[in-house]
């Protein structure tokens, strides 16, 4: 069934188990950020320590592609590098605009290479982005700190 | 003769395609925009196709024909709404967001004398239910003359709450703009009390009638209303093609919106005076195929007959509710039968997400809408982020509705399997 290569168990299972959600008290940056057109929403804080990414937690609503993108991007994130985090967010960004043509690098993109399913869906593409938006927003703000 | 959804579908040549691997079509999101009959397609095509030309201007024989055809479609829209001043008081605009606007920014043009001219004196009144076209516009034209904006709130069972109606509508009230029927709830608000309080403080009354033209009667004389909105393609009709009527007494004293050619009497360097209405409204060349189309939608309407369309959506609406009230963990987001009510079916299930139900529902070849439906007002009220809306019109049957709640099933099961 096609919405199974959408719904991948991984997907489902981050959406129902949540990783670093609950934000924490402290940030150098944190961005809130919102699909204009079905309302997700996303708080995204980071914490940024000599140039590593040291916490990365969220609060959010949203769908299950929107939720469960940001869970694993959180997991994938926590520990990189902001050059790391570049390569990433780079690398999962050519997945999602792929069609359905690429299967992603599960070198660098792990679990998230779940994701290529998504690209097959145009409607979805942004829900799977939200998350990294917020990233790369709070990215910025954080340098600038 | 007897309305028949199975006929009614045949006209429609969108049903003869399938959707996701061969299945059958089933679409419920007429609230976002309807199909189109052949007639329609063809009015649209034809116009092009043997009169294309611009309207009102031209010595020759197709700008008469286009002028025919384009005036010939004001003249249905006014008889289609009951005009009481005919087709002058018709004015086509490219949809009901822009019919909106343009009275927000009209009345934001009034000179200080013009009983349309607001101050910080003067209060704007819509209610909590509006899609953010209605709402938008006035929070704006509230920001840029000091006017406040109140609006009517919603009850728990989704309806007006009108029992504060003497302090919403105050003495100095200038303008009530409220929706016919909501895009989102499908809870039809009765509109008595609420014309007759705002004449008495000497407000106009605009109406979004967006949801409720393709779907009832309406009669502007009969409702009381002074303007009154509503868009083309919701009603079987072409996008960008819209129409606002209002009362010709209130048009006159209304200053234009858009300026520029066709809207004009005289004209120097320094100045210019305005058309009659509806010209005056009606600036550049307008979207003349679309406004023939919408004439040919409104006489399939007429076809139909306006009193069969809405008696069977109800009947429909109210087989869907009683479907779907058999169904363990779903929660309807407005009114529960059929009283006042239009087949606008909101709804949310167990706590999968909209936007997740929506695509299982795809996937059974049912198109739906799913977000906050342009009412995040409404939305944060009725505590809820988001909504699944199935939306009913003429095409629809029983069959259609059964597949929605089988599909609703399917997805509990689908997404209760992790």
């Amino acid at each position: 069934m096609e919405l199974d290569s959408l719904y991948q168990e991984v997907i489902l299972d981050h959406y129902k188990h949540p990783q670093h959600k609950g934000l924490s008290p402290t940030f150098t940056a944190q961005v809130s950020h919102v699909n204009t057109s079905c309302g997700d929403e996303i708080i995204l804080n980071i914490i940024l320590e000599d140039g590593v990414i040291s916490s990365l937690t969220w609060e959010g609503q949203g769908c299950s592609i929107s939720q469960a993108s940001v869970s694993m991007m959180t997991d994938l994130l926590t520990g990189k590098t902001l050059e790391e985090s570049g390569t990433i967010t780079k690398s999962f960004a050519d997945l999602m605009a792929s069609k359905g043509t690429s299967a992603g690098d599960p070198q660098i993109l792990e679990d998230a290479v779940a994701f290529a399913g998504v690209s097959k869906f145009p409607g979805r593409v942004k829900c799977s982005l939200l998350g990294w938006m917020a990233f790369k927003d709070a990215a910025i703000q954080a340098q600038a700190q | 003769m007897t309305f028949s959804p199975t006929d009614v579908r045949k006209d429609f040549p969108i049903f003869n395609r399938t959707i996701r691997d061969g299945k059958r079509l089933v679409y419920l999101d007429s609230g976002a925009t309807s199909q189109k009959p052949l007639s329609v397609i063809e009015a649209e095509s034809n116009f092009y196709e043997f009169h294309n030309a611009a309207v009102h201007r031209g010595a020759h024989q197709l700008a008469e024909e286009a002028t025919d055809a384009y005036e010939g479609a004001r003249a249905i829209v006014a008889t289609f709404l009951g005009s009481p001043g005919g087709s002058d008081e018709i004015i086509f605009t490219k949809s009901a967001t822009e019919s909106l606007n343009l009275l927000a920014y009209a009345m934001g043009n009034a000179p200080v004398g013009n009983r349309f001219a607001l101050s910080s004196k003067d209060r704007i009144v819509v209610t909590e239910m509006e899609h953010h076209a209605n709402l938008i516009p006035w929070q704006q034209l509230s920001a840029r003359t000091g006017a406040e904006l109140s609006w009517f709130k919603v009850t728990p069972d989704s309806r007006l709450d009108l029992n504060s109606i003497d302090e919403v509508i105050t003495a100095n009230t200038k303008v009530v703009s409220i929706t016919h029927q909501s895009n989102v709830l499908g809870t039809i608000n009765p509109l008595a009390a609420i014309v007759k309080r705002a004449h008495e403080v000497g407000a106009i009354v605009i109406l979004d009638a967006c949801q409720s033209v393709p779907h009832m009667r309406i009669d502007v004389k009969a409702l009381g209303v002074d303007f009154l909105a509503f868009s083309g393609h919701k009603a079987l009709g072409p996008t960008g093609i819209g129409v606002l009527w209002g009362h010709m007494n209130l048009l006159d004293e209304l200053p234009p919106f858009l300026f520029g050619g066709s809207m004009i009497e005289t004209v120097t360097m320094t100045s210019a005076t305005w058309a009659p209405v509806p010209q005056k409204f009606e600036a550049g060349v307008p979207n003349m195929a679309q406004a023939v189309g919408l004439g040919a939608a409104l006489d399939y309407l007429s076809g139909l007959g306006m009193d069969e369309v809405h008696a069977h959506e109800v009947e429909l609406t109210g087989y869907l509710l009683d479907k779907m009230k058999t169904i363990p963990g779903i929660r309807i987001v407005g009114p529960t039968n059929t009283l006042l009510r239009g087949g606008t079916v909101s709804f949310t299930i167990d706590d999968i997400h909209p936007h997740d139900v929506g695509q299982y529902l795809d996937s059974q070849g049912i198109a739906v809408r799913t977000g906050h439906h342009c009412a995040w007002p409404l939305a944060k009220c009725m505590l809820v982020p988001a909504t699944t809306r199935a939306s009913l019109y003429v095409y629809n049957d029983e069959v259609d509705c059964d597949a929605l709640v089988d599909a609703i099933l399917g997805a509990q099961k689908y997404f209760g399997r992790f």
